[in-house]
């Protein structure tokens, strides 16, 4: 008698959630079934290919152990070669945007093509994630409710290198970058920084993008004889200019300084020429934590080359994605949802801990690093908790 | 010069054709399609003086971008939104920029006025690319669209899509008409005469540099159109926009196309960057299929595609 | 600026010449001679480069990527030479312009097919990886000292073969008067395919030799080749001597512009140009005869 009652519950039951479904918006159905569009647009030719590499394994990798699936959905990656080109960005950027409709944006390494996505995911209001490009107006004039950075601002990596310049007794220091926003960016926060502190920058000597001939500028920083020299170049052209500096017999009599580009990803190719560089970042390889540890396992063994800084903004890209689409159960439509969640978001991040602060750019500490014996060794906290100053934007007051 | 009828009704249609192209809906390709036919008015432009004056000049490119800069500085320095005022002011600082560059290049023949305008546009293309001032190698963002205003309302809005679209199917189509119609007049006729023999021309007493600095002048300003119409179309000029790559290539696209028919070079323009779109999408590789079509080109039709329109004419 | 730095600047900027003039003399005469406008000599040098970084790679030497990549080059530059550019002797300027260009997107992709997208560095030879000392912060690499020896060198041994032997006599009447040449019976089109080889050739041994300096990265033919026509219009079109003056003004234009006018340093190359043809508008050493 019981079993029958039990079952007619259970018909009434189901009936009843089969008529809720039938009510349920269409749109959570159609979306739980149809892949997520991820759009990477990362250079994969010139000098900063072996950054774009980075950068998409490191997220495929963190996408493996999501078992493929964000928010329920499959992801298909849709790749597009930015090739460090600002003159071809809008049209990159509106090939993924406009022509293939992605879900949400991921990229780039280059500040000035980031300026240029910038323009085109204001206007379209895609859910863009910066992994890579430093430039502050990407969280300062030009910040939107939208765009997030998992990366760095160029402030962050280059303002608290002049403090450890300063703590060194170095006092005059000479200045050396490749001349678009990412270098020009960097300089201004060093500048800043060093001035206040008291030092005086005895020149600066910018390069033309993407150009690794130094020996012209190298002599005459030899002959200027500073304390210091602060630089900011990364990927292969890093590699080059630090061989170049030894080279030109400069390694031990003048001492080296930069953001950590300088040396990530690059340590083995710069040899023995790297030894001794101080560089501050968010992250360094040798960071003792066991999220790092883990993190750098797997990257070595899917790849077998090592995480650098650059992997560990795509893997907490992929991450704090799969965070927030979860908590929205897949449904990119609903996007102010998405960025509440995104917004609020904590991972437990290699380079330590990590939120975002209000202009979406993270808030993480920052760290000084000595190449001692081939290995990044993190000397202490340059800087903790640092925050982009987030000139401009409106979200951050 | 009369066309031959196939071609001139392949023409219109294709007009007609670019003019419905906004009524698919297609955002993607609106915005690609536009992009294509500024090119062709570039490439058009150039034809003037490659085909008809017989000057081989890189510093096309250099026009193009000065105006597309003129463009930036009077909408985000000066607030200038009007059309009817920027237009105007942008080409005639392209025109006067090629007076200047055509008055001392032209000093120049053969292989060394192609050097000497690549210098020029080269040297424009550090000038913009090295100087934060200038926005740098990143280029500068244009803020707000040019519009046109009467009386206060805003009539046209060359922000949206659509209506730029229009804006530059209307100016390929006009300036087409204007250089056809110039190539036929006695300016043209002289033109094409200096290209075939210069001192003979100059011993039935012409003033040969004059029509060469005129013809300059003239496909500088069209340039100048071209670059005012590119800036408005993605509201972003770069330096790139200078440089011998850019001005190298659009001189492929009016050899691609036939140079000396004004409307082989709009056809190369167009074939080039639909054979990229088309290449990019097949293979890794489609740089490789475009330089094959390039030299298949050369050597199988020497006059270029409108040779191949044409048939065998003298 | 103190004399010393200056004259150390001189000397970067020598060497920098040394190596255009290699590439740039190639250009000159296959311009001058073949009256072919080679757009795509810049891929030679960018194909030298590349060689470098794998022969280097595979042989960890310099010397055996210049022993086998050479006359490697050589054979590609007769192949190139036999394949397209014979078809374009007699047309115009704009038809060659056009073909090599094609070629030059070819070979582009040739390169990243082989080689790959990335930047690839290339270790200085392990005898000369060393800095001369120069005073008490100042060291000069001697790898590039070593490159300024061979390019003269090199350029000893071109004007030699240019002006002692019945090649190079050859040659230079073909440079003045091809028909002539032909009409005296002597084969022009082996001349032409060996003197194109001999210009692809040297090409590549700059890029060989300047892989270590420059890194070995896509595009880099474009670059160099821009500066050479810029080197060759200078110094005349089809003089070699022309392209060694040219080579070494362009040279210290470049590199004395990157110390003193950092902000415009690229453009000083084209400014120096234009100044020369304003003065000679034929070049410095070019042929007043009509241009071809």
């Amino acid at each position: 008698m019981s079993r029958q009652i039990f079952s007619r519950r259970a018909l009434l039951a189901g009936t009843g959630v089969a008529a809720a479904s039938a009510l349920l918006p269409r749109r959570v159905f159609a979306a739980s079934k149809a892949k997520i569009r991820i759009g990477l647009l990362l250079p994969y030719s010139g000098t900063y290919a072996a950054l774009g590499n980075n950068i998409t394994d490191a997220m495929k990798l963190a996408a493996r152990e999501l078992d493929n699936k964000l928010g329920g959905r499959e992801i298909e990656w849709i790749a597009v070669d930015d090739e460090s080109d600002p003159a071809k960005a809008p049209a990159n950027v509106n090939k993924l945007v406009v022509g293939e409709k992605v879900d949400v944006l991921t990229g780039p390494v280059h500040s000035g093509v980031a300026m240029a996505m910038m323009q085109i995911v204001r206007q379209e209001k895609t859910l863009t994630i910066v992994t890579n490009a430093g430039a502050q107006a990407v969280t300062g004039q030009l910040c939107a409710p939208n765009v997030f950075r998992t990366s760095f601002s160029n402030w962050q990596t280059s303002y608290p290198c002049a403090d450890v310049v300063l703590k060194d007794g170095k006092k005059k220091a000479v200045l050396m970058f490749w001349n678009y926003s990412f270098g020009q960016e960097s300089m201004a926060a060093f500048k800043e920084g060093f001035t206040k502190g008291g030092g005086t920058i005895v020149k600066e000597i910018p390069v033309p993008f993407p150009s690794t001939e130094f020996q012209a500028q190298l002599s005459e920083i030899a002959a200027l004889k500073p304390d210091a020299v602060f630089v900011f170049f990364a990927g292969a052209g890093a590699a080059k200019f630090v061989k170049d500096f030894a080279d030109a017999g400069l390694k031990d009599k003048i001492a080296l300084y930069g953001s950590g580009f300088l040396t990530e990803g690059v340590l083995r190719a710069q040899g023995a020429a790297a030894e001794g560089i101080k560089t501050t970042l968010h992250y360094a390889d040798t960071l003792d934590t066991p999220a790092n540890h883990k993190f750098r396992d797997a990257f070595k063994k899917a790849t077998s080359r090592e995480a650098d800084v650059y992997a560990v903004a795509g893997y907490d890209t992929v991450h704090l994605l799969a965070n927030a689409l979860g908590k929205v159960k897949g449904d990119t439509g609903a996007q102010k949802e998405l960025i509440a969640a995104l917004e609020s978001a904590h991972v437990d991040s290699p380079r330590g801990p990590f939120r975002f602060s209000k202009a979406h750019n993270p808030v993480q500490n920052v760290y000084v690093r000595q190449v001692k014996n081939g290995k990044e060794i993190v000397l202490g906290v340059a800087q903790k908790d640092a925050e982009d100053p987030a000139f401009g934007c409106q979200m951050a007051t | 010069m009369t066309l031959p009828r196939g071609v001139r009704a392949a023409l219109l249609l294709g007009a007609l054709a670019l003019a419905l192209v906004p009524l698919s809906g297609d955002r993607f390709w609106v915005q690609f399609v536009a992009k294509l036919m500024i090119g062709c008015l570039f490439a058009v432009s150039l034809d003037l003086l490659v085909g008809y004056a017989g000057l081989v000049s890189l510093a096309h490119s250099a026009f193009f971008g000065l105006s597309a800069y003129l463009l930036a500085a009077l909408s985000n320095g000066l607030g200038l939104l009007s059309a009817f005022v920027t237009l105007p002011l942008c080409i005639a600082f392209a025109a006067l920029a090629a007076l200047a560059v055509g008055w001392l290049t032209l000093r120049t023949s053969g292989v060394y006025f192609v050097m000497v305008t690549l210098a020029f546009t080269q040297m424009l293309y550090y000038l913009f690319g090295e100087s934060p001032a200038l926005g740098g190698s990143d280029g500068v963002y244009i803020a707000q669209r040019p519009r046109l205003a009467i009386l206060g309302r805003t009539v046209v809005d060359l922000g949206d899509p659509t209506v730029a679209y229009a804006a530059i199917w209307l100016a390929l189509v006009l300036c087409f008409v204007l250089l056809w119609a110039i190539v036929r007049a006695p300016f043209g006729r002289v033109l094409i005469a200096i290209r075939v023999n210069e001192p003979r021309m100059r011993t039935l007493g012409y003033r040969t540099r004059r029509y060469k600095l005129g013809a300059f002048v003239l496909g500088g300003a069209l340039a100048g159109l071209a670059g005012y119409l590119d800036a408005t179309l993605y509201g972003f000029v770069n330096p790139a926009q200078f440089g011998w790559r850019q001005s190298g290539l659009v001189l492929v696209t009016v050899l691609l196309g036939g140079k000396g028919t004004l409307y082989g070079p709009a056809i190369g323009a167009a074939l080039l960057a639909l054979l990229e779109h088309f290449a990019e999408r097949a293979t890794e590789h489609w740089n490789a299929v475009v330089g094959a079509a390039v030299i298949a080109v050369v050597l199988f039709l020497p006059r270029g595609v409108a040779g191949l329109l044409e048939g065998h004419r003298a | 600026m103190t004399l010393p730095l200056l004259l150390l600047q001189l000397l970067n900027g020598v060497e920098y010449g040394l190596l255009l003039f290699l590439v740039a003399s190639g250009l000159t005469l296959i311009f001058g001679v073949l009256g072919v406008l080679n757009f795509a000599h810049g891929s030679f040098y960018m194909l030298g480069a590349y060689l470098a970084y794998w022969l280097g790679e595979r042989t960890g030497s310099l010397a055996a990527a210049v022993a086998i990549g050479v006359p490697l080059m050589f054979a590609v530059g007769f192949v190139v030479e036999r394949l397209a550019i014979s078809r374009l002797y007699g047309r115009d300027h704009l038809s060659q312009l056009l073909l090599t260009y094609g070629l030059v997107l070819l070979f582009n992709e040739l390169q990243r097919a082989l080689f790959g997208n990335d930047v690839h560095g290339v270790p200085t030879p392990r005898a000369l990886a060393f800095g001369l000392p120069l005073g008490e912060l100042q060291a000069w690499p001697a790898y590039r000292a070593f490159t300024c020896v061979a390019c003269l060198a090199v350029a000893a041994a071109t004007r030699h073969v240019l002006l002692r032997t019945r090649f190079g006599m050859r040659v230079r009447a073909g440079a003045v008067n091809p028909e002539i040449v032909e009409a005296l019976g002597i084969d022009v089109r082996r001349l032409l395919s060996i003197l194109f080889s001999a210009g692809t050739a040297l090409a590549a041994l700059a890029g060989i030799l300047a892989a270590p300096l420059t890194t070995a990265y896509p595009g880099m033919g474009e670059g160099v080749l821009i500066v050479s026509f810029v080197v060759v219009v200078i110094g005349g079109i089809g003089s070699v001597k022309g392209a060694f003056f040219g080579a070494l003004l362009v040279g210290l234009a470049d590199t004395l512009g990157k110390v003193l006018f950092p902000g415009v340093s690229s453009a000083m190359v084209y400014a120096v140009m234009a100044a020369v043809l304003l003065w000679r508008p034929r070049g410095l050493f070019g042929q007043p005869a009509e241009a071809r």
